[in-house]
């Protein structure tokens, strides 16, 4: 027995001693990969916990490889967690690092040990610096992925070849480029002068709304929506909306996100005249796991681009909206919608 | 029940050891748990060029001792420049935004945020607007006053502030709301949160020429308390002197909210603790705030980022804690004052 063990058990510390050394110089099993910023970037070989920097990171990252996750910017609330895959529900939230602001403590982002702190949006020089920035500091490699919508199948791709989860990417990017597809095909068919004019109603009086060219509204106009605010701002984000414009806009549909504003807008006398409120087409936009609309500004915008076909060329399109939603679900967040689930998220969707 | 007042070398015996002792906790204390032992460990291998770079030593060195030394220089910077504000302006209830610097580095900082800058050029942005608004201030007054009253030079700071503010504003709703107003809030409430051990090298020497003409004159600015034509009668050069003060002050404070972003409270309110504890004399007084102002930053800053999952912004704890702590102070001073 002992002159057969000896030379087991040296064996045995020889792959221990290997093991060690392999995990020391953490080098030995990395790679260099190159993310949408330029920035070449060392990863370990296998990945299994990544750090989502940010709200839209932390969607894409659940759509793409939800068992990598080690957390939430923002944990789920308790309508969303039906809608998620059930592993990921209870995750801590972690907060964002988001710049200067960052909610997130970066010790506690070397407590969570993660390989790997993915951001994806906007990539300009603040967001190169703080990656650098927080790489040095902490060690932890930290990629930058353009969240572009029209870049979504390429940053499918790219990030699932780097999390070593190419087959879900190469899927996912499939059926990324089906829905622009199909987007692309019912604008095509609609010709310019059948295009609705559409109000983003936000806010709790539906007065904010997003300007032309604004990451809010990016996909209404996506789908060939005339968004009718302009002029109050060449780019950007969030604007204040007077009920005076608002009347010269005539607006032939409204979307909004505000459960409560799309229940009372019909009551609302300065919204009486609003083509869209007297011919009824206000659409209250889903929310659940994620918006439909923006709410984050990330790949969760895909159903969004189906569910507004639907609801602004309802001639056009002939697939069933509960179908294709149903079949989104399954594939981005897998989780299978029964009729209850899926009746509770386009129920406020008004006729 | 009127109390012996403190020896004021004893006082400051108490104070600087407070300061080395808070720092000591302090980094002891943080979400990523290391046993007090370790850290002492790890920092005298530090000091002796040994030891190893694993998680400890990346989370004691490249995070959390650069926030605390971080933290003591804002604290510093803060209560000093407030303390000289207070002696300059005759007025208790000046904190070293009177002339604006504050509102100025914050909208350096907002503008460089909207531009997409890296970080370094944002605290460069920051740093150079908190100067460009004080710059401007006294040109103002210099203008409309050529012999410099006070009361100008204070009017002239609430209008280019207001300015500043509104620039900032601007901003806001020119900011992209998913990443850059996040970023612009927090900046604007100030956080230690990203500070690494290459901005407080930066910041260091700034401060320290920022401060020392404050500590080297502190008897002259003393002597302005009492009125300008007093001063003047002592042979003070009181014009100049306020030049050297308004520029030392605001050097100190533009430094520290380029790496911090607006912390408020701390310079309007450490001077007055200061006071409580050396008594009215300003060459005590700096001192004792710059200690003081140091250890209060150390405890906010900890409790930033420990209290909570997430980062506190700072600005909110100082007025939190700042605030009744302020009270019980004028509470405490009226019953000195008035037994």
């Amino acid at each position: 027995m002992g002159t057969q063990n000896l030379p087991r058990r040296a064996l045995g510390r020889l792959l221990l001693a290997a093991g060690l050394l392999l995990a020391l110089a953490g080098t030995v099993t990395a790679r260099t990969v190159v993310d949408s910023a330029g920035r070449s970037v060392e990863v370990p070989d296998t990945i299994t916990r990544v750090f989502a920097a940010g709200p839209p990171a932390s969607t894409m990252l659940y759509v793409l490889a939800p068992e990598k996750m080690i957390g939430w910017v923002r944990a789920p609330r308790a309508p969303e967690k039906p809608y998620l895959l059930p592993a990921t529900r209870d995750l801590p939230e972690l907060g964002r690092l988001s710049g200067r602001g960052d909610t997130l403590n970066l010790e506690r982002l070397i407590a969570a040990k993660p390989d790997l702190v993915i951001d994806f949006g906007t990539i300009n020089d603040t967001y190169r610096s703080l990656a650098d920035r927080v790489h040095q500091q902490t060690g932890i490699p930290y990629l930058l992925i353009d969240g572009r919508f029209a870049n979504t199948p390429a940053a499918f791709r790219l990030l699932a070849d780097i999390l070593g989860v190419k087959e879900r990417g190469e899927a996912l990017a499939k059926a990324t480029e089906a829905i622009f597809a199909e987007v692309d095909r019912v604008r095509a068919a609609v010709p310019d002068d059948k295009r609705p004019k559409v109000y983003l109603a936000r806010g709790p009086e539906g007065l904010e709304s997003g300007s032309r060219g604004s990451i809010n509204t990016e996909i209404i106009e996506r789908v060939g929506g005339i968004n009718v605010v302009t002029g109050l701002r060449e780019k950007g984000g969030i604007v204040n909306v007077s009920p005076e414009q608002l009347l010269t806009w005539r607006p032939d549909i409204v979307v909004t996100m505000e459960p409560r504003f799309a229940a009372m807008v019909a009551g609302k006398p300065i919204w009486a005249t609003v083509p869209a409120i007297e011919t009824g087409r206000v659409y209250l936009a889903p929310t659940l796991p994620f918006g439909f609309i923006d709410g984050p500004p990330s790949v969760n915008r895909l159903v969004g681009l189906i569910w507004l076909l639907h609801a602004f060329y309802p001639d056009e399109v002939k697939a069933d909206l509960r179908d294709e939603v149903r079949g989104f679900y399954r594939l981005f967040y897998q989780v299978d919608l029964d009729d209850d689930a899926l009746a509770q998220l386009l129920a406020p969707r008004k006729p | 029940m009127t109390r012996p007042p403190l020896r004021t070398t004893s006082v400051f015996i108490v104070l600087t050891t407070a300061v080395v002792v808070l720092m000591l906790i302090a980094a002891t204390i943080g979400p990523y748990r290391i046993p007090p032992l370790t850290v002492l460990k790890a920092l005298g291998e530090r000091l002796a060029g040994v030891g190893g770079n694993g998680a400890v030593e990346t989370v004691l060195f490249n995070i959390r001792l650069p926030r605390i030394v971080a933290a003591v220089l804002v604290g510093a910077a803060l209560a000093a420049a407030g303390a000289a504000y207070q002696s300059l302006f005759r007025n208790p209830l000046v904190s070293p935004d009177i002339l604006g610097v504050s509102t100025g580095a914050g909208l350096g900082a907002v503008v460089g945020i909207l531009l997409g800058m890296p970080v370094m050029v944002i605290q460069l942005f920051g740093f150079g607007g908190g100067l460009a608004i004080v710059l401007m201030v006294m040109t103002l007054s210099r203008m409309l006053r050529s012999s410099g009253d006070i009361l100008v030079l204070v009017l002239a700071g609430i209008v280019v502030g207001a300015l500043a503010g509104a620039g900032i504003s601007l901003v806001k709703v020119l900011a992209d709301p998913y990443d850059q107003l996040p970023a612009i809030t927090f900046w604007l409430l100030g956080s230690l949160a990203g500070v690494k051990a290459g901005d407080v090298m930066s910041t260091l020497p700034a401060v320290a020429v920022g401060v020392a003409p404050l500590v080297l004159l502190r008897w002259r600015i003393g002597v302005l308390s009492l009125g300008d034509d007093e001063a003047r009668a002592l042979g003070i050069e009181v014009a100049r002197l306020r030049v050297i003060v308004i520029a030392g002050a605001t050097l100190a404070t533009a430094s520290v909210v380029a790496i911090s972003g607006v912390i408020g409270w701390v310079g309007l309110m450490v001077p007055h603790m200061a006071r409580l504890m050396v008594g009215p004399r300003f060459d005590r007084q700096l001192p004792a705030a710059i200690l003081i102002g140091a250890a209060f930053m150390i405890v906010v800053d900890t409790l930033a980022r420990t209290a909570a999952a997430i980062e506190i912004p700072l600005g909110v704890l100082t007025a939190i804690i700042g605030g009744p702590m302020f009270v019980w102070l004028l509470a405490r001073s009226r019953r000195i004052i008035a037994p």
